[in-house]
């Protein structure tokens, strides 16, 4: 049986949402530099198994349209979650008298050519319709998955959950913007933990909510029974592992832990806002300076980062920006050298560094802000074997934990779910509890091996967190394993 | 033809009827067998946003977000839509997701733990406030800051909050308030935090803080000190203290957390680690910031205690938690995490902290916590804004940020040296999805040998 509000995965646009948000640009008569819609309409719906009883099974509608306006240089927004026009217009009027009350205020005043004329159309690719699957199937196959990873007594919790989107925009302006995207998005998740008295491990399928994709159902193929199994075997295991060493070693990260450091250490310090000072009352700022640009050796030379909305499949893919800017794939960091920033047209007007095209926003009631989006570390040459051939000891984590770092996004604790030992260049003892500190450059230049594209894998998540008011947005990071010198690992608490 | 955005108090209103009429509706509507239960979050809020006392961004969002939950044949199935309070296009709309919800719920497993509503809880708590204007805002605030680097959010207007269900259980909740979080920065980066709120904007009030604010400021003029990693005698201010705290919302006092392996206060439950007996941790509605009412119409305790000197002597138990594990709800919400915490003080007069400190860390913020080791109790973090080294009761120099990586049962157990005498109220700040409400009553603490990492 299919869903009664199956998405119809087609380029089209719903006409009535667009005729509505058209019908209000023209309706708005403000004395104004520039007014701009942008109208959302988001369909999700949640699947979550414990235990293999159901937890949660639910759908959610969210949608509605901010009007931005721009006065003397300055934007002010309304957001109404109707798209009925006279909310729209009335929005509006509210965007209008929060940019003239505010705009003696402003803090860079501009002109509209920060948010340009665009026209365009972007849908995810979807090989498995989100209408291919009923709510009880889906049900199904977390059951399943549960079932799977119970493989001991041992195991006292089992989780498995799926999320699918359907995530219209529509983007249109004063001077001529018209764009449309349609995201389809699946997160998939499951995770066993193991307890033996005091002792307690969770394992899971690569990190908490980390299958995080564009695309359909393809992303819960009905083959991950392996999977589930090997994750619940693997919690038993460190049950009675040892652990983690506390020592300075090599490090070997995979792509799973990867996404993380990635994320906290790379994108974050490397947006815009944060180096202008916006984030500092909340998510902080950073040890990245504005003349680092060009000029900053970042990491090792192995280090190459790009901004790439353009992977089939990642989480966070797109051709424009919440602000209509076209995006594309650029290097941020090449060689090592820091080349330009996570910033949107605005910010790089404010700043005068090169930035992306990367102004996003949750949803229709909050504003664009500057953003990760995909942020990949390119694969290297080496095969994964012939990094762990050359380590005489060190060890191997995988999947994120914990994680913590500071307000400049330089001293950082990061923890794992599972390793290995590595000595003589294999991989020997399971070691559980794993963790290690390092600050940001001390780290980055100390990697020495990039693994090459067999060992690349995609990742991503929903739980991006900045802004004020506050905001969540999904990214994807890709990696390839990566080795990393003279590290300090340590283990759990006696 | 423009609809006008609606003053504070008519958009509570308007709300509340649309709540009202739009639960009944569907409610009489509702076939032999079915339950349902609808939530209402919804808000007019201000928000504006500042960077180098200047306006970065600003605007208003009016939002509304009904989750509508059906249950029939042993099954539960929930749907979130918008309230927009446009009448015809609300219930239409609902209509439309009780069929969908109708259609799929014979689909779905079994629910063995569907909690079925149950009572005749009725409840109407308004609290007006005086905020203020909308477009007066920026200016109000911001005239005040001279030429000091001032950053933060002003989030002010109308929050509400209801509840209805198909047994005739009906509450809802309104205020209006506001936050100023803010941060002062001094040219070298260095900070301090402050925060004023509640439901009347008072001038006098707002520049007083901002004046201590500025001379707290100007103590982070000298050169940075740099700590080596350690063991310190710390003091943590409140603010530092409900951080802290909030950590025991996330597998902490959960029971469902308790039970499945989730909680870093297991051992304390097994009896295997302890809690200072200077420890006494409640739920506590009486300040009236949140509501009582959960997520299934059931109305907590005015008080219930949690740490009683350092005892686990109750955890927070949601109703599908009590049905699963044969346990007593005590109207704790789904997530199980604390609405209301009050922290109760200590001994330790406030003019006395330097005093006591004596030699070590004093902590204004922290920063970033995470579990580093829940079944240990381990909690990861960092220093922030405005932290001192301490000398003979002194406050000699700020300090470069510092990890920590710390056990609560030696922070909250036997290291705990004393609470102080009185708690302040941290509000919550947070406006993820919507303004979060209510906040933390804490008191300052001081601790020995607190681990620094990096």
């Amino acid at each position: 049986m299919t869903s009664t509000l199956p998405p119809n995965l087609t380029l089209s646009p719903d006409q009535d949402l667009g005729q509505c948000l058209a019908q209000a640009l023209s309706s708005i008569d403000l004395p104004v530099d520039w007014v701009g819609l942008r109208g959302v309409r988001k369909r999700d719906s949640h699947y979550a198994v414990r235990d293999g009883k159901p937890q949660h099974n639910g759908r959610s509608l969210d949608q509605g349209v901010m009007v931005e306006v721009m006065v003397k240089g300055h934007i002010g927004y309304g957001a109404t979650n109707s798209f009925e026009p006279s909310r729209i217009l009335a929005a509006a009027a509210i965007a209008h008298q929060q940019a003239q009350a505010a705009q003696a205020w402003a803090i860079c005043p501009s002109t509209p050519v920060i948010r340009p004329k665009v026209t365009g159309r972007y849908a995810s690719p979807v090989r498995t319709a989100l209408s291919a699957l009923s709510p009880g199937d889906i049900n199904d196959l977390l059951v399943d998955l549960c079932e799977h990873m119970a493989v001991s007594d041992r195991i006292v919790q089992t989780v498995a959950t799926a999320v699918a989107t359907d995530h219209e925009t529509w983007f249109i302006s004063s001077n001529g913007s018209d764009v449309y995207q349609r995201l389809v998005l699946i997160q998939t998740h499951f995770g066993a933990t193991a307890q033996d008295g005091p002792v307690v491990q969770p394992r899971s399928h690569n990190g908490f909510r980390a299958h995080c994709y564009q695309g359909g159902w393809e992303y819960l193929p009905q083959t991950l029974q392996p999977e589930a199994r090997r994750i619940g075997e693997q919690a038993v295991e460190l049950l009675t592992a040892e652990d983690c060493p506390d020592t300075t070693t090599t490090l070997m990260l995979a792509p799973d832990q990867m996404m993380l450091q990635i994320h906290e250490s790379i994108g974050h310090p490397l947006e815009l806002d944060r180096i202008l000072g916006d984030e500092r009352n909340y998510a902080g700022g950073s040890f990245v300076k504005p003349s680092d640009f060009g000029t900053l050796q970042y990491g090792s030379p192995l280090m190459n980062i790009t901004f790439d909305p353009t992977v089939d499949h990642e989480f966070a893919s797109y051709a424009f920006d919440d602000t209509g800017a076209p995006a594309s794939r650029q290097h941020l960091i090449k060689d090592g050298t820091l080349l330009r920033g996570l910033g949107s047209l605005e910010s790089q007007t404010r700043l005068g560094v090169p930035g992306v095209a990367c102004a996003r926003a949750t949803s229709w009631n909050r504003p664009p802000i500057d953003r990760m989006a995909n942020i990949n570390l390119e694969p290297g040459h080496e095969s994964f074997d012939a990094m762990i051939s050359g380590i005489e000891h060190g060890v191997y984590m995988e999947a994120n934990r914990s994680w913590s770092i500071d307000d400049q996004r330089h001293k950082f604790q990061f923890g794992c779910e599972y390793a290995k030992l590595i000595e003589n260049g294999k991989l020997t003892r399971t070691l559980r509890n794993p963790n290690y500190r390092a600050t940001t450059p001390q780290f980055w230049h100390s990697l020495s091996h990039v693994g090459d594209r067999a060992t690349w894998e995609i990742y991503g998540t929903p739980f991006c967190g900045k802004g004020e008011p506050n905001q969540v947005i999904r990214v994807g990071h890709a990696s390839p394993v990566c080795v990393f010198d003279a590290i300090e690992v340590f283990g759990g608490a006696s | 033809m423009i609809t006008a955005i609606p003053s504070s108090t008519a958009f509570a209103a308007q709300m509340e009827e649309s709540f009202r009429h739009l639960s009944a509706t569907l409610i009489d509507g509702l076939r032999p067998g079915e339950h349902l239960m609808i939530t209402l979050v919804g808000e007019q809020s201000q928000f504006i946003r500042f960077n180098q006392a200047k306006v970065r961004q600003g605007g208003m969002v009016t939002d509304g977000t009904l989750d509508l939950t059906l249950m029939a044949q042993e099954r539960t199935h929930s749907y979130a839509i918008p309230l927009t309070g446009q009448e015809q296009a609300d219930i239409a709309l609902a209509s439309q997701a009780i069929a969908t919800l109708r259609q799929e719920l014979p689909t779905l497993p079994l629910d063995p733990y569907q909690v079925i509503p149950q009572g005749d809880a009725t409840s109407h708590d308004v609290h007006h406030g005086q905020l203020l204007e909308p477009e007066q805002a920026a200016t109000a605030i911001l005239s005040s800051t001279g030429d000091i680097d001032f950053t933060g959010l002003y989030a002010g207007g109308t929050a509400v909050r209801g509840y209805a269900d198909s047994v005739g259980q009906h509450h809802w909740f309104a205020t209006e308030s506001y936050t100023l979080d803010y941060s002062l920065f001094t040219p070298e980066g260095r900070a301090v935090k402050g925060i004023v709120a509640g439901d009347a904007w008072d001038e006098a009030d707002y520049r007083d803080k901002l004046q201590r604010s500025a001379q707290q400021l100007a103590r982070l003029q000298r050169p940075l000190r740099t700590i080596a990693r350690g063991d310190y005698r710390t003091y943590f201010a409140p603010a530092a203290v409900a951080d802290l705290l909030s950590m025991l919302s996330w597998g902490g006092v959960s029971e469902a957390a308790l039970q499945q392996g989730r909680s870093a206060l297991a051992a304390l439950q097994r009896g295997d680690k302890g809690l200072s007996d200077r420890i006494t941790l409640t739920e506590n509605f009486t300040h009236g910031l949140v509501p009582r009412f959960n997520d299934i119409g059931a109305v907590a305790p005015m008080a219930l205690p949690l740490i009683d000197r350092g005892h686990l002597v109750n955890t927070l138990i949601s109703a599908r938690t009590a049905k699963e594990y044969g346990q007593q709800a005590n109207g704790a919400a789904s997530h199980e995490g604390l609405r209301s915490p009050d922290l109760a003080a200590g001994t330790l007069p406030q003019q006395s902290v330097l005093q006591t400190l004596d030699t070590g860390l004093y902590l204004s913020n922290i920063h970033y916590l995470n579990w580093s080791d829940r079944p240990s109790g381990r909690v990861t973090g960092m220093t922030r804004y405005a932290c001192f080294w301490v000398e003979n009761g002194e406050l000699v120099d700020p300090i470069e940020n510092l990890r920590f990586d710390e056990s609560l049962y030696r922070f909250w157990g036997d290291k705990l040296l004393a609470l102080t005498d009185t708690q302040e109220f941290i509000p919550e700040i947070g406006s993820y999805g919507n303004r979060e409400l209510g906040g933390s009553w804490v008191p300052g603490m001081l601790v020995e040998d607190f681990t620094y990492t990096l």
